[in-house]
């Protein structure tokens, strides 16, 4: 369902590597990797770039495109080793970053009108949607299935087809989800516009949740 | 593929399951460690990891990374040993449909890559059915 959703979002994006609907059964027939996942729940590799400009916010008013604000960011780690973990089940890096990020913002998750995250595979963003906050752990799926991260759902999760549909440029990857917050926030995303959006959350990470770092977002 | 250098210092551990306890509060960090992770101490005294334990997760490789292409399907899984240390390993010597969590299994000194005809052989542990 997680790769039926962003899929959806990604065919309403012209940047994206692969803009295409595709169905729950194709999914569910699709070649295995590592079981359970199958080529369909893996984000490709993917060339491309990504690319931002940075000021001092009293200077943002002086430039012909409305700015964006970085209202917060955090940073956090756990051991890179899964076996390390005391908690397999569980994104412990994303869950700090995401809390240091919001407290400086001065905003809780439920304020964030959208959200791109690192779906490298389906279980993350599932996965990441629990370290957020936006569901109890273990609720994810079962909240994915019920549209609660649709386009038009309570808390949209990867409007721009995320990792998954947009494409995986591993180095570029986490500056693109910057580039969609601000194509949200100056409601320039088109067809994958999350409605009325002023505030959102990016969250990106490596080494299997080994480093996690988030981003809170505002217009301006 | 590890080089062989690499593959030289992990000696200790791969093929003597060499661990570090912490002189402190007990903790058994495998590979070793510098620092304890739960009370900072810095004295580890050597100790060998248990041999046996229990399956926590588990898949099976269709698509392999880098090196072990030819291998390819095979079974990975982090097991809890007995002395509480949790490991990563290829599960060997089980047919795929006999995987399961809570699988007993034993760490057996294994071959586990080769570096073309004249590289290094490496070997290391893999986990089997107990
Ligand atoms: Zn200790």
């Amino acid at each position: 369902m997680v790769a039926v959703k962003n899929h959806d979002n990604g065919s309403k994006n012209p940047l994206a590597q692969f803009p295409v609907k595709i169905s729950v059964e194709a999914v569910l027939n699709s070649v295995l990797v590592a079981d359970p996942l199958r080529i369909l729940d893996c984000s490709p590799i993917t060339d491309g770039a990504a690319a931002v400009i940075l000021c001092p916010a009293e200077m943002a008013g002086k430039f012909k495109t409305p700015g964006v604000r970085i209202a917060g960011t955090g940073q956090a780690t756990d051991t890179i080793a899964l076996s390390s973990r005391k908690d397999l089940c569980w994104l412990e890096s994303t869950r700090v970053a995401a809390k240091k990020a919001l407290a400086m913002a001065g905003r809780k998750v439920e304020d964030m009108h959208f959200f791109e995250v690192h779906d490298c595979f389906t279980i993350a963003e599932i996965m990441v949607m629990e370290a957020l906050g936006l569901v109890p752990k273990g609720a994810g799926g079962k909240a994915v299935a019920e549209g609660l991260t649709r386009l038009d759902g309570k808390f949209p999760v990867n409007p721009s087809g995320g990792l998954k549909a947009k494409g995986h440029p591993v180095g570029a990857t986490g500056v693109a989800q910057a580039v969609e917050a601000v194509k949200q926030l100056r409601g320039e995303a088109g067809p994958r516009q999350v409605k009325g959006a002023r505030r959102g959350l990016t969250q990106n990470m490596g080494g299997t949740g080994g480093s996690s770092v988030v981003h809170v977002f505002e217009a301006m | 593929m590890p080089t062989p250098s690499k593959h030289w210092r992990e000696i200790p551990q791969r093929y003597r399951l060499e661990a570090g306890k912490c002189t402190r509060c007990g903790y058994v960090a495998f590979p070793p460690r510098l620092v304890c992770p739960e009370c900072g101490n810095r004295e580890f005294a050597p100790v060998k990891l248990a041999e046996t334990g229990t399956l926590l997760t588990y898949t099976v490789v269709r698509v392999a990374p880098g090196g072990f292409e030819d291998e390819a399907p095979y079974a990975v899984g982090i097991a809890e040993l007995a002395d509480g240390v949790k490991l990563t390993a290829q599960v060997a010597d089980c047919a795929f449909a006999d995987l399961k969590v809570g699988l007993k299994v034993r760490l057996e000194f294994r071959k586990l890559s080769e570096d073309g005809a004249a590289g290094v052989i490496a070997y290391g542990y893999k986990f089997v059915p107990a």
